[in-house]
């Protein structure tokens, strides 16, 4: 009896270990392929495969001397530093005071930041508002609309709360102020709750295009996202073909190795520090209901 | 409430409003920003809503253009494209939702039966890598993966098949969309399946053992029925979600000749609303589907309140 019991465990085990190797092929495939693809010498007869046809590193030496790549690199790492560290500092300004039950018209400021997570005015009008605050063409047009987000203020409200209010107290009787305690205790204390809102604040400015496709107009000013987009995504020829017009006929590749390559310049920063801070994300969501 | 930071005497509801305000003018003094973003950035646009019901003069602007009634809500009503979009919204979110949910709560059941930890925490983290992408990016990387030379083809050929334009044909588009994104997000949401499941009290299992059950009738008979709370409120919430169809997905991987299948209400609005100039028609829509939306989440949170008690809702 027991040897058939365990006999069919492992049964269920090896099938359920067999689906697990699957999703993680499945998962990671699609990224290797654009890798071998990125240093593919040729295009034709590719289908399934596992390593490059052919080698060439011309596409990422293309990429690298390409002026309007690095600034666009240069403005998505501004926009996601600037965002991430303003985005912290201005959650935290409005989630502190929101943790506060002796808060004046604490459930009518509550609701005010709900109603944001609710409600929205949709494409047009802010897009109509970018434009009349004179904002277009400017990094602030992918910073400011980002600094507070509803959600963000009550994942870090709730932790705040969750802080013994008898070290505040004491810093209070100290003669600490609002804004000392908040900056000496309060943040100190709250390290897990920055770094989950810091990194989605990251990811989310380190991803996003729409904004900047939107409201940004010159070439020197796009994000990486933007110019990944016009490659890999559009693969408008004019882009591609004003790019190779400077490669000699010999050292010509398929414009997909192009494509793949841009895809894979975009995706290292995240691919080297994703295992480092996964953690970080899983605990942000645990957070329980929003408005608690 | 309690006595927390008040007089020693007066807990803080027996203060009058003045005194609490200027005992607390420094914590005000630091919501200002914060309440002055909120407003400049999402209120001013929800009262940029009046343009829906305006003739937009750009010269004029909001406030001195004139009224036009509902005159843009009638014409998306008699607008087939409009109407089109909207089917394609409900059938595509659907969809996502209706697939992704099981597919991520059988996935969550089985990893949690794997017994080697770092093999686990591995498959766990490989799950849901592509969570953290651009849709940018995943486009691109689909645009190779998906070409009629690509490896998908390679191994319908393989076995046999006949290759698919699997991005240029209405008969699959729909397919690759609903796929792509359950590929995309399956793995991040099962994290929330997973910490009910570690919330499961062990005892259950240990007296199961006890009457000689197997791993599969525990998973089917202990952790599922454990966790259903957990996947009702889940999936109230998702629905509530079912008028946004993922804009980011749809925008970087359609194309002119799969509109008619997957041209959705988000990408309808900023091709006619936006590239197309039609400021009003485009507010007007978006205002059709903000006050859906607005409806549908309301009703969700309601029902959560009812069946799944307040520390479940959203608020």
């Amino acid at each position: 009896m027991v040897r058939k019991r365990r006999r069919r465990a492992s049964a269920f085990d090896i099938v359920n270990t067999v689906i697990m190797l699957l999703v993680i092929v499945t998962t990671l495939y699609p990224f290797w392929y654009c890798l071998i693809m990125s240093f593919s010498r040729w295009d034709t007869g590719t289908g399934f495969r596992l390593w490059p046809n052919g080698f060439t590193l011309n596409a990422y030496k293309l990429l690298f001397e390409d002026r309007i790549v690095w600034r666009a690199y240069g403005n998505t790492v501004l926009r996601t530093l600037l965002g991430t560290s303003l985005g912290l500092v201005f959650t935290a300004l409005t989630a502190y005071p929101l943790s506060k039950l002796t808060l004046p018209f604490n459930s009518f400021l509550t609701n005010f930041v709900l109603f944001t997570m609710l409600f929205s005015g949709g494409l047009i009008p802010s897009y109509l508002l970018i434009y009349n605050l004179r904002l277009m063409d400017t990094i602030w047009a992918l910073v400011l609309p980002n600094l507070v987000g509803a959600y963000n203020v009550f994942i870090m409200r709730n932790f705040f709360r969750s802080i013994p209010q008898s070290l505040e107290e004491s810093a209070m009787l100290d003669g600490c102020g609002w804004f000392g305690i908040l900056w000496r205790i309060v943040v100190p204390l709250s390290k897990p709750v920055m770094a989950t809102v810091g990194l989605w604040l990251a990811v989310m400015h380190w991803n996003s295009y729409y904004d900047a496709m939107l409201y940004i107009r010159t070439d020197e000013k796009t994000v990486l996202q933007v110019i990944l987009r016009r490659i890999a995504v559009e693969r408008t020829s004019t882009t591609t073909a004003a790019m190779m017009a400077n490669i000699s006929q010999g050292a010509r590749f398929p414009s997909r190795t192009l494509e793949t390559a841009m895809i894979v310049v975009a995706l290292v920063p995240m691919l080297a520090v994703y295992p480092f801070i996964q953690k970080y994300f899983v605990k942000g969501i645990m957070v329980g209901s929003v408005k608690g | 409430m309690t006595k927390k930071t008040g007089g020693p005497s007066h807990s803080p509801r027996e203060q009058s409003l003045g005194h609490r305000v200027a005992k607390n003018r420094s914590l005000l003094l630091m919501l200002l920003p914060g309440l002055l973003l909120l407003t400049v950035f999402c209120y001013v646009p929800m009262y940029g809503v009046v343009l829906a019901f305006k003739d937009f003069v750009i010269t004029k602007g909001i406030g001195g253009s004139p009224w036009a009634g509902l005159k843009y809500f009638k014409e998306a009503f008699r607008d087939e494209l409009f109407i089109q979009s909207v089917k394609n919204t409900f059938i595509l979110a659907g969809a996502k939702i209706l697939i992704g949910t099981p597919v991520s709560i059988a996935f969550a059941l089985l990893l949690n039966e794997i017994k080697n930890f770092r093999f686990k925490k591995l498959a766990q983290s490989i799950s849901y890598l592509p969570y953290f992408m651009s849709w940018v990016i995943l486009a691109g990387i689909f645009f190779s993966v998906l070409a009629l030379n690509g490896p998908v083809n390679g191994l319908l050929e393989l076995l046999g098949l006949k290759k698919i334009m699997f991005l240029g044909d209405s008969h699959y588009f729909r397919g690759v969309l609903v796929t792509t994104d359950v590929w995309k997000s399956f793995g991040w949401s099962a994290v929330l399946y997973m910490a009910a499941i570690a919330g499961i009290d062990q005892e259950m299992y240990e007296a199961a053992r006890l009457d000689g059950v197997n791993r599969f009738q525990n998973m089917i008979y202990i952790t599922l029925p454990s966790i259903l709370p957990v996947i009702c409120i889940n999936f109230i919430l998702t629905l509530a979600n079912i008028m946004s169809a993922n804009f980011d997905q749809v925008y970087n991987m359609y194309s002119p000749t799969v509109y008619k299948v997957s041209d959705i209400i988000d990408t309808y609005v900023y091709r006619i609303g936006l590239r197309g100039m039609k400021y009003s028609y485009g507010t007007a829509i978006g205002l059709f589907k903000s006050v859906v939306a607005l409806i549908m989440v309301t009703f969700a949170n309601t029902l959560i309140r009812r069946v799944g008690g307040k520390e479940n809702a959203l608020w």
